[in-house]
């Protein structure tokens, strides 16, 4: 092929609409239209709320479920270990409120150990599948189930409240907020947009698509890779950390039922919203979009009697199904 | 001369707005061995697919035994006996050999596999092809060479009226050649009709009868092999008078750059010593499989080893790829779509990959990146119809074009080339040789990794030569002949200087 020609088709942009890129917005948009033609409460204020800051613990998790999943790994602890995470920091809040009172410097205590013990959490999965090299989807079947029993034997089977008194001193982190939007809604916006940032704009970013396109690769061209493969694991148990602490004070409690089936949603949202299952690319915005679409449909479905809210999860499921079969077409069509 | 099996009348293809193919003609004659020849992005895959039945012309006629066909797909094509063996390897890499040759098509007796019977089978395939691989091994451990024999005795397996192979040798030494060449001979008495494709002209005069030539996707020549000299093949194929292939070697100056003494690789290579000078292409030749690979590729840090490298009066630690790069070492991959470049990533991101801290921190300046994409696309005359696209979509000399900018954007002092023109056509070669001794002139030392011994002879003022991980010895000035580096391939002149170099 000559040149000229070559030149020629270079300057216009791409005509043809990425069904990758516009599929998840319209389907958040035709949702959005729905439960407004459904329910006129559907857009009140207090719904919205409602909804964004329920979905922000998923989409704090998915947020860094997005970095592992580029990166090739698959991380299925996450649900067990924010319900260990939220037990662990109320033993210990606890413990403490009987030494310092109901004081700020137990909760900040409390932010700590969450944020440390999810970073520990991470890291020993990050461990386990860089060094010692077990498959992502073995060691987080493991861990998953460790998580689970230890949260459900610290509780007793029970469950593990925070005292009556510090609960209410905790309290505004979740029901809290500035200028209408309460925290959690907060800490998720700022959570996406800076991992929007650093997966787009860094080279952690750059290299965590490039370890899920080609391992080899990545490794020839003088990246360290197990090196940031064990960084989208700590990075992920931190969030799973940041995400127990906006839980804690919603309910104030945790219980072997904390966080089921997160692990499963999380990477839900990071697939309907256009990240590739096996790696190598990976956007941030798509999971924000794809844990928007999932809360949305569960909303719809309560604020309506059309379709029984037990049905949740069967919509839930077609929707993903739905969304790869998508990323499969256009796929194909590149 | 019998009529034509298999031919194409008329046939152009498009992809979008590009024309890859304009008005081609050919004809695959039974017993006749016809080249396929073109630089890369003539067109010679699309022609290739089409006769195979994977992608169908936008205008055109395919005609079977004389009367227009229609492939709907690869399986109808094959179900007639055209086979097409591809560059990449069609195989399953978890399954053995001889489940891979019968893949689809397996022996049973009433309901069962008939294990015994397909294992006989391949050892005999695989036995004509004079190839030793137990037909039980998964594929997954073979070398390249011996997963294109599995690739060809997949192929003899079937009733064979027609074969299409795309660059059979570019992956085989010398000897594999010749082994394959004799098979292929065999072939063609048998009355198949042979496509064959390769950028060695050498290979087309030795073993084909009749070749055509593709230049931007319309048929420039098409003549008996008899009738044509590989001069003329190349110039066709170029349009322009080739002049010298190989630049003017440069001249070493005294300052050794890279010292390395006792080099060891378990397993893979024993005790190699080299020092390299700046200014200086060294060869290194050898058959595939002799530890030249693994050999740089501990020397970049990208292996385990032991032994000492000196970098510039320093010692160079072990297993730090990063190191290397950073104190001015590198390697450029022989495995250019394995291990060398992002397929399904754009130029941009691949070619500043080694390199991101450099184009800002902690974000990236895009616009950083686009400005010296510009220049390699200019210094290395990268030819992309569009800049955002996949890198697997670019042709192969393309593809190794970037790779060599991705490779040398550290501003490299010493840098190891491991089979630098691969699968790439003549014009291409021509420049990326023009581009390694022009960083010889700058000052760079270059090893130059290569199985093509023309291209060793041609660009190197000094070369060594490996045999079963050991440097067996070093040629120099008129010491460098095909001859001289195949007896010390094959590990024939052992005695001659010992292992030292």
């Amino acid at each position: 092929m000559s040149m000229a020609p070559a030149q020629k088709i270079s300057t216009p942009a791409r005509r043809r609409i990425d069904l990758q890129v516009v599929g998840p917005i319209v389907a958040l948009i035709a949702l959005v239209l729905i439960g407004m033609a459904l329910n006129s409460n559907f857009l009140s204020y207090a719904n919205i709320t409602n909804v964004l800051a329920r979905s922000s613990f998923i989409g704090i998790i998915a947020v860094g479920m997005t970095f592992v999943i580029t990166a090739g790994g698959l991380d299925l602890s996450v649900g067990s270990m924010a319900a260990f995470v939220a037990g662990l920091m109320i033993l210990v809040m606890n413990l403490l409120t009987d030494r310092l009172g109901v004081t700020l410097p137990v909760i900040f205590a409390g932010v700590a150990l969450a944020l440390i013990s999810g970073l520990v959490a991470g890291l020993i999965n990050g461990l386990l599948i860089t060094r010692v090299g077990i498959e992502a989807f073995i060691v987080t079947l493991g861990t998953m189930g460790i998580y689970r029993s230890l949260i459900t034997w610290l509780a007793d089977g029970g469950t593990l409240s925070l005292g009556f008194e510090m609960r209410e001193l905790y309290r505004p982190v979740y029901y809290g907020g500035i200028a209408g939007i309460s925290w959690p809604i907060l800490a998720f916006v700022a959570v996406a947009i800076i991992g929007e940032i650093v997966m787009r704009h860094t080279a952690f970013g750059r290299h965590c698509a490039a370890i899920g396109s080609n391992e080899r690769v990545a490794r020839y061209s003088s990246i360290a890779v197990l090196r940031v493969r064990l960084a989208t694991y700590v990075l992920l148990g931190v969030l799973v950390g940041f995400a127990v602490v906006m839980y804690v004070p919603r309910l104030g409690s945790a219980s072997a039922s904390t966080g089921l089936l997160w692990e499963l949603e999380a990477i839900a949202a990071v697939i309907i919203g256009g990240t590739l299952l096996k790696g190598g690319f990976g956007r941030i915005w798509g999971t924000v979009v794809g844990v928007l679409i999932l809360s949305l449909i569960g909303n719809i479905l309560n604020l309506t009697d059309f379709v029984s809210p037990y049905l949740n999860g069967a919509i839930q499921g077609a929707v993903i199904i739905l969304a790869v079969v998508l990323q499969r077409k256009g796929a194909a069509d590149r | 001369m019998s009529d034509p099996i298999l031919s194409l009348k008329g046939i152009s293809k498009s992809f979008g707005p590009i024309e890859v193919l304009h008005d081609v003609d050919f004809e695959l004659r039974p017993g006749e061995i016809h080249a396929l020849i073109g630089e890369n992005g003539a067109g010679k895959s699309t022609t290739m697919k089409i006769l195979g039945g994977y992608i169908d012309a936008t205008a055109g006629e395919v005609l079977w035994h004389g009367q227009p066909t229609h492939f709907p797909s690869s399986d109808e094509a094959e179900a007639r006996g055209i086979v097409m063996i591809h560059q990449e390897f069609n195989l399953a890499e978890h399954l053995g050999v001889d489940q891979n040759v019968f893949l689809g098509r397996e022996i049973t007796r009433g309901w069962r596999l008939d294990h015994k019977a397909m294992r006989t089978r391949t050892a005999e395939l695989l036995d004509r092809l004079e190839c030793r691989v137990d037909p039980a091994v998964r594929v997954s451990g073979l070398s390249v060479p011996a997963k294109q024999m599995v690739e060809i005795a997949k192929a003899l397996s079937r009733d064979l009226r027609v074969l299409i192979m795309d660059e059979p040798t570019a992956v085989l030494t010398e000897r594999e050649c010749e082994i394959l060449f004799r098979q292929i001979e065999r072939l063609r008495a048998k009355g198949v009709a042979i496509l064959y494709t390769s950028h060695k002209l050498s290979e087309v005069t030795r073993l084909c009868d009749r070749v055509t030539v593709l230049r931007d996707g319309a048929m420039v020549r098409s003549a008996p092999v008899s009738d044509i000299t590989e001069e003329e093949m190349a110039a066709a194929m170029v349009g322009r008078e080739l002049s010298d292939l190989y630049p003017a070697k440069a001249v070493p100056r005294d300052e050794v750059l890279l010292e390395v003494e006792n080099l060891s690789v378990p397993g893979v290579v024993e005790s190699a010593s080299l020092t390299l000078r700046r200014g200086e292409v060294l060869g290194l030749g050898g058959l595939v499989g002799s530890g030249r690979t693994e050999f740089a590729e501990a020397l970049a840090g990208l292996r385990p080893r032991e032994g000492r490298v000196r970098l510039m009066g320093e010692d160079l630690p072990a297993s730090e790829v990063r190191t290397a790069l950073q104190r001015g070492l590198v390697y450029l991959t022989e495995d250019r779509k394995g291990a060398g470049l992002l397929l399904d990533k754009g130029l941009r991101e691949n070619l500043t990959l080694p390199l991101l801290e450099r184009f800002g921190g902690p974000l990236i300046d895009r616009r950083a990146e686009e400005a010296a994409l510009d220049r390699a696309i200019e210094e290395f005359a990268i030819r992309a119809p569009d800049r955002r696209m996949r890198v697997g979509n670019l042709s192969g000399g393309n593809q190794q074009k970037l790779l060599l900018a991705k490779t040398l954007l550290s501003d490299p002092q010493v840098i190891l080339i491991d089979e630098p023109t691969r699968g790439i056509d003549i014009g291409t070669k021509q420049q990326i040789y023009a581009l390694i001794a022009g960083l010889a002139a700058e000052g760079c030392a270059i090893l130059v990794i290569s199985s093509e011994m023309p291209e060793l002879i041609g660009l190197a003022s000094r070369v060594l030569v490996m045999h079963a991980g050991r440097i067996t010895g070093a040629l120099e000035g008129d010491d460098v002949t095909e001859g001289a580096i195949v007896r010390l391939a094959m590990g024939l002149d052992d005695n001659r200087e010992g292992a030292a170099a």
